[in-house]
């Protein structure tokens, strides 16, 4: 029979120590009395150090759990877990099987710990104890821990407030930092710590951070249980805060409405001083096609995208309508469909910077998808609401041509969008009797299933784009 | 007026704050002062440091720099028409009062909210000084959350991004008609723009430059927003629809769902309510459900048939109610898509049914061992030693689960 005690200070590694001593020399878990600092001496066990033994291996998962569970107030711990490790040795699938009897009560004691650590980080309070304009200030608290969380948790505090001295004092064990250096004492009686300023407004805080319309005690209580109320300063106030709560929110609800203030019509004034201010910009149709709400369409999107480019450009081209991208910045041919197209145009001898560039749809639709978001079609009811904007475009830059780009602009154009493939590089007639260049649009470029294909389209793309370029230089010279 | 003290202000603008629901501490980027150089540390969890007696979690010093407002929003207890007490932070105030509480370990950080005062970019550059100050003066490392005002340039909500962890802008209700009725001066399409923005900046920055270097991180625990839940007519579809929508669009981290409160002096244009607090679980319920467990809004909203969800039970149970075909699923076999719609199974429960049964088979009394909630599993599962019979299809099983029917409250 072998018995261990293990010291109150520095319990993990001593246990680690043991139990990896005891599983190297083959001593099973029977033969073995394990004590903390608390457990009397026992008449039958012997006293000798546990063997020191060779290289063993554990899982690296059971480890970690018993660096934690080590620290549980059941004076059973320790022989639990070598009991565990014991079985581990011969069957290291254990620590993945969940419904096994042993492992779920190590797991639960591991819980329990990092439940009380996290307490214990959530609810220790500090009063100052040096002079609050001392270069290096002070503060202490006294803290109830329910399991031996005072050692594994000080490293914490040790990273949150290095720059100030700080101890935490508790009936097991004792942190304390000075200077810089971490050190750990055993128990200690409850000390005065004398009052503080701080704890006034602490309170004041929490009682206005109150609502006492949504009373819901029973969600407080259980995640911050009356245990800990004793070393709280805010918590001397719950019971008085939840019986006035229903009458508090009786009269909320009861009280008449009054009238406004009387230095509301002034503020308002102001208002709309900054008003005009914010909607200043000059160019008039861009802001209104942003304030439209033709359609339902604008209620999801973010917003709408007008045109772009310079107003009196011979070319205009049409998309479909604006993608995530476009959304998101307001501009229009910013995302992967507008990067091909200007990638495509630079190769075809078009300048893009000199053309007005618009969609057909003003507003993104799409539909959700986890984080995504997915492009879908307008609708013919949304194409017509939209061309109301597209016709004051056209209005404005007076292009000599258009190139209408997929089938949603050429319907919009048009008025017919179907058999697109078929009518590509062929002029037909738009609003105000323009001439419309009917093309791919370069999403489909992106889009189509198999290379070749994709290539075959981009090849037509760029046809288009010349015809377009050489289009728009007859009429330069012409004109 | 005398001058108030800084007990009465905190007093009125921690009160003015309250009706913004986040308190999240979490998710953003690991850091400490171990150098002895700063003041505190973020390590990715959140820590509540209290929770007052309406169950909320008290995690951030919530204030507002000032309750003095030009807008007029029928919901807001800080609305321009309304008579309470005003109050203003000075930018030392704020700071001194983030610090103090830290340092006792009352807060993990601050949340700084605001009354639009003069303009919209004048109270954003106070809020951004207030942040500059504590993060490049006081070398404060905690957590900072800045309600950004939408109209605000986009300089000065680039800096907030650069000095706090998390920046938020509450769409407030559901529908950009409600938002017009009952928050005139707001308007829905700036708010996305903002949230747009936000989100292209966050972007951009996660590109490393050609030498590699990282540039600093915007708002590394991301955006959120808020919508105020029952003060219009909208039904869970509509705000769940909305909800996906900001999600997808802007990669928000969190929607908070916010049951319309009583507030102080309300406003004669929108009547107090008893505050929706189980419509708002449900919410939570069903965000989680659609964010986690691989629901679609459809699957969700189309249980009942006003489009709102179920008060009486949660949502994923009126899910596997209305489709009882699919059950009982065997936990031994089925698939992990199918095992998270089992009501009563989390994602632990699962992942830790996958692993184990890589080795044996599950009975029943493992299940309970893994955490799983049988009371509401047993119905949906067959285990070994176990097999729910004609539980599943028993016409009286909502019944089971469903609170008893009782008279109504006067409120």
């Amino acid at each position: 029979m072998h018995r261990v005690s293990l010291p109150r200070i520095g319990a993990a590694k001593a246990w680690r120590d043991a139990a990896r001593g005891f599983l190297a020399a083959r001593v099973p878990p029977e033969q073995i009395i394990w004590g903390d600092h608390a457990a009397a001496p026992d008449l039958f066990g012997d006293a000798s150090p546990p063997p020191s033994g060779g290289p063993v291996s554990v899982p690296r998962s059971f480890i970690a759990m018993a660096e934690t569970a080590v620290w549980h107030s059941d004076p059973e711990r320790f022989a639990r877990l070598y009991a565990f490790l014991w079985r581990l040795k011969d069957a290291p699938h254990l620590m993945t099987d969940r419904g096994d009897r042993d492992l779920a009560r190590l797991r639960q004691m591991e819980k329990n710990v990092r439940r009380c650590q996290h307490k214990m980080k959530a609810f220790v309070r500090f009063r100052e104890i040096g002079a609050p304009d001392a270069p290096r200030r002070s503060f202490a608290a006294w803290f109830e821990p329910s399991h031996h969380t005072v050692e594994p948790t000080a490293d914490f505090f040790v990273r949150r407030f290095a720059d100030m001295d700080w101890r935490i004092l508790t009936p097991d064990v004792s942190a304390i930092f000075e200077q810089g250096k971490l050190s750990f004492h055993e128990g200690h009686a409850k000390p005065d710590l004398p009052e503080d300023a701080g704890e006034a407004l602490w309170i004041t805080y929490f009682q206005n951070i109150f609502n006492p319309a949504r009373l819901m005690v029973r969600a407080m209580q259980s995640e911050m249980p009356k245990k800990y109320w004793k070393n709280m300063p805010e918590a001397a106030f719950i019971p008085q805060m939840i019986t006035e709560a229903p009458a508090r929110a009786r009269a909320m609800a009861e009280a008449a409405p009054t009238l406004p203030p009387a230095r509301m019509a002034q503020v308002q004034a102001q208002l709309a001083s900054h008003a005009s201010a914010w909607d200043g910009p000059a160019e008039d149709l861009p802001k209104a096609i942003r304030a439209c709400t033709r359609c339902p369409l604008h209620c999801h999107a973010t917003q709408a995208v007008p045109g772009d480019g310079p107003t009196d450009a011979a070319l205009m081209v049409v998309g479909e309508q604006p993608g995530d991208m476009e959304d998101l910045s307001g501009r229009p041919f910013v995302g992967p469909a507008g990067q091909m197209f200007d990638g495509i145009a630079a190769t075809a001898g078009l300048n893009r910077e000199a053309a007005y560039v618009t969609n057909a749809v003003k507003h993104f639709k799409f539909k959700p998808r986890g984080k995504r978001r997915i492009h879908q079609r307008p609708e013919t009811s949304e194409i017509e609401h939209c061309r109301w904007w597209l016709h004051a475009e056209i209005a404005k830059v007076r292009p000599s041509l258009i190139l209408a780009m997929g089938a949603t602009a050429a319907q919009s154009l048009t008025g017919n969008g179907a058999r697109l493939l078929s009518r590509r590089g062929s002029i037909e007639t738009g609003p105000e009797g323009r001439p419309v260049l009917i093309t791919l649009h370069p999403s489909y470029l992106l889009r189509a299933p198999d290379q070749a294909r994709r290539e075959r389209a981009k090849a037509q793309f760029r046809q288009d784009l010349v015809m377009a370029a050489e289009l728009i230089a007859e009429d330069a010279t012409q004109s | 007026m005398t001058k108030q003290s800084l007990d009465q202000k905190l007093a009125i603008l921690s009160d003015a704050a309250k009706y913004d629901a986040s308190c999240a501490s979490s998710g953003s980027t690991r850091r400490d002062s171990r150098d002895g150089k700063g003041l505190g540390s973020n390590e990715g969890s959140g820590i509540c440091h209290a929770y007052a007696p309406d169950g909320r979690c008290i995690s951030l010093l919530k204030i507002l720099m000032t309750n003095f407002c030009i807008y007029d929003c029928s919901y807001c207890i800080n609305r321009v028409s309304s008579n309470v007490p005003r109050a203003r932070f000075s930018v030392d105030e704020v700071v001194r009062l983030t610090i103090e509480f830290y340092r006792r370990n009352y807060i993990e950080g601050l949340f700084l909210s605001s009354g639009v005062i003069r303009s919209p970019d004048a109270t954003m550059s106070d809020m951004v000084r207030i942040a500059r100050k504590l993060r490049h003066e006081e070398n404060f490392r905690g957590y900072i959350h800045l309600k950004t005002i939408p109209d605000a340039a986009p300089e000065l909500i680039e800096e907030a991004g650069l000095l706090a962890d998390r920046l938020s802008i509450n769409v407030e209700l559901p529908t950009d008609a409600a938002v017009k009725q009952y928050a005139p001066e707001k308007k829905p399409e700036q708010i996305r723009r903002a949230m747009a923005s936000v989100r292209m900046v966050k972007d951009a920055r996660k590109d490393k430059s050609f030498t590699g270097k990282r540039p600093p991180r915007f708002a590394p625990a991301g955006q959120s927003t808020q919508i105020i839940i029952g003060a219009d007519g909208s039904n869970d579809a509509t705000v769940l629809g909305q909800s996906t929508r900001l999600y997808s669009s802007y990669k928000l981290k969190r929607v908070y769902y916010s049951a319309f409160s009583p507030i102080p002096d309300s406003s004669a244009k929108l009547p107090l309510i008893r505050p929706p607090l189980q419509r708002e679980h449900r919410l939570y319920q069903a965000d989680w459900l659609l964010r986690f467990y691989d629901f679609q809004l459809d699957e969700i909203t189309s249980a009942t048939r006003d489009g709102n969800l179920d008060l009486e039970i949660d949502p994923k149970l009126a899910w596997a109610l209305a489709h009882r075909e699919v059950f009982p699923l065997d936990v031994n076999r089925a698939s992990r898509e199918m095992l998270l719609r089992v009501p009563g199974f989390g994602v632990k429960t699962v992942n830790r049914i996958l692993t184990t049964r890589r080795h044996r088979m599950l009975r029943y009394e493992d299940l309970l061992r893994m955490g799983a909630s049988m009371k509401k599993a047993r119905a949906f599962v067959t285990a070994g030693g176990w097999t729910p019979g004609g539980l599943t299809d028993s016409a009286d099983l909502r019944a089971r689960f469903a609170p008893p029917p009782e008279q109504l409250t006067l409120f």
